[in-house]
């Protein structure tokens, strides 16, 4: 099988837009979560999220225009103007810029999101009811397609080859990296822009989280400690918005090019809970199986892993269950394991999370450390005998991490990313 | 009137296709002189209707290809 490794990376996160800047304030144990500014949130069980700071770029913050242009953003759904940025900022890091026929149709993409255009299509369904059908933008649905980030991505860079989007609710970043490397594992192309977009804070997505009772509601007078996985007191998770992608390639490609090397993409493990449509089954058997899988296919044994980014939502009933399923798989190997959940400084991004959590551990390999689990004051009991990296980033000896992500409709992804060697 | 018209039609087109309000004379074509695709033109015609209060219908909005179609069938209709 043809080796695939990761040469450019991009980040739009509710800490910044730049893979530097979002990197640095996490590890500097800075929180992204905010009160919501944007909307009124004043009947909403919960008032706090994380949003992409908007600003100038830099001072890491987002300014869409340096992406797309200001005529253009408004045919396009929020999602997809960060997924752009994330994309773009992912290729420039390459250096990857067919100018060949032949090279751009082996270049492609597979950009997914796990919920869409919610606010577009929100606006959209306001404007046919109050002022009639006539009235509806041509650009609607083009604005809040899912595969649009994929396709405004291939037709602005040129990219000719597969062109994909995944929606696996909350894997669906994980699944992206991970299906993308295979298409380049079995010769569909030479080179993928993979991960995911998501902006669902807006007024409908948050009446539908907090309808279905997952978001946090008792830190809304103090939003940086809402999101707290493991923490006795979390109650929920936050909900973030932003995008991460990055491009892989065939590992003889990007060597012949002289490219920046991050990691390889070694493991990647799938399975369904066929259990519910929100919950994981207790024994965690859907998670347990997924990373089972990724170690498998990437021959390695528990004991290889140093470090876990783990789905760790900050839910009641998800964050334990994941933890009793690494200690399951991992046994004796746990105790030399560092895991940490980002998530306590970014919120959930849904369908984005699982390509940020994954640059996050390509980071964390480049770096030796591990990025900490913020609010993790008193661990739950059952998540006590384990490194959960509490406050503070943790320097250590990181040569492969796992990434986990789960999500509604009982699907589970991990990908293992390791040091190139 | 007609002047001011014409104005408004000019400042909605360079607002929407992001062009050079050089270049939106009354004989530019929206399509192939203002980079405009199909999709734009409809938007811009919805534009037109909201910003005089009128209706165009499709078969009209059709035959709208150039900045100065749009502002005869204005000025006749409003």
């Amino acid at each position: 099988m043809r080796r695939v490794v990761v040469t450019g990376l991009g980040l739009v996160t509710p800490l910044g837009s730049g893979v530097s800047h979002v990197w640095d304030r996490l590890l500097n144990g800075q929180s992204g979560l905010r009160s919501i500014q944007s909307f009124d949130v004043s009947d909403l069980p919960s008032k706090i999220a994380g949003q992409v700071p908007l600003g100038e770029a830099s001072e890491g913050l987002f300014n869409a225009d340096e992406f797309v242009e200001p005529k253009d953003q408004r045919k396009l759904d929020r999602f997809i103007v960060f997924g752009m940025a994330a994309a773009q900022q992912a290729i420039e890091d390459s250096g990857w810029k067919p100018e060949e026929d032949e090279d751009r149709w082996r270049t492609g993409v597979m950009i997914g999101s796990g919920i869409g255009g919610l606010e577009t299509i929100c606006d959209g369904s306001i404007t046919v009811h109050d002022r009639g059908p006539r009235r509806l933008s041509p650009f609607f649905i083009p604005a809040a397609l899912i595969n649009l980030v994929s396709g405004q991505v291939s037709i602005k860079h040129g990219f000719k080859g597969p062109n994909h989007a995944v929606v696996t609710a909350c894997s669906t970043g994980a699944h992206a990296i991970g299906d993308a490397a295979r298409l380049i594992m079995l010769d569909d192309a030479d080179v993928m822009v993979a991960g995911g977009a998501e902006a669902a804070v807006c007024r409908l997505g948050i009446a539908g989280f907090c309808a279905s009772r997952a978001l946090s509601t008792k830190f809304n007078d103090t939003p940086e400690k809402g999101s707290r996985p493991w923490d006795k007191d979390r109650d929920g998770f936050v909900m973030g918005e932003g995008a991460g992608v990055v491009v892989l390639e065939e590992l003889e490609h990007a060597k012949a090019r002289g490219a920046t090397i991050y990691a390889e993409v070694v493991g990647y493990g799938l399975s369904g809970d066929a259990h519910h449509i929100t919950a994981p089954p207790e024994d965690g058997n859907g998670g347990y199986r997924a990373m089972q899988a990724a170690l498998k296919r990437a021959g390695l044994d528990p004991s290889d892993i140093d470090y876990i980014n783990a789905h760790g939502t900050s839910t009641p009933l998800g964050d334990e269950i994941e933890v009793g399923a690494v200690k399951r798989l991992f046994g004796n190997a746990v105790a030399d394991i560092s895991m940490s959940s980002t998530k306590s400084a970014i919120g959930h991004l849904l369908g984005a999370a699982g390509a940020v959590e994954s640059i996050f551990s390509i980071l964390a390999i480049r770096d030796n450390v591990v990025p900490p689990t913020l609010n993790l004051d008193n661990p739950s009991p059952s998540c006590a005998d384990i490194d959960l990296t509490p406050h503070t980033a943790k320097e250590r000896p990181v040569r492969r991490a796992l990434s986990n992500s789960f999500g509604f409709g009982g699907t589970n992804a991990s990908v293992i990313l390791a040091e190139y060697q | 009137m007609s002047n001011d018209i014409a104005e408004r039609v000019k400042k909605i087109v360079v607002e929407h296709l992001g062009v050079d309000d050089a270049k939106v004379t009354e004989t530019a074509s929206f399509i192939d002189d203002l980079g405009a695709d199909s999709l734009d033109t409809v938007e811009l015609v919805m534009a037109f209707e909201e910003e005089f209060g009128c209706e165009i219908p499709d078969d009209a909005a059709e035959k709208i290809v150039t900045v100065k179609d749009a502002i005869d069938f204005i000025q006749e209709h409003s």
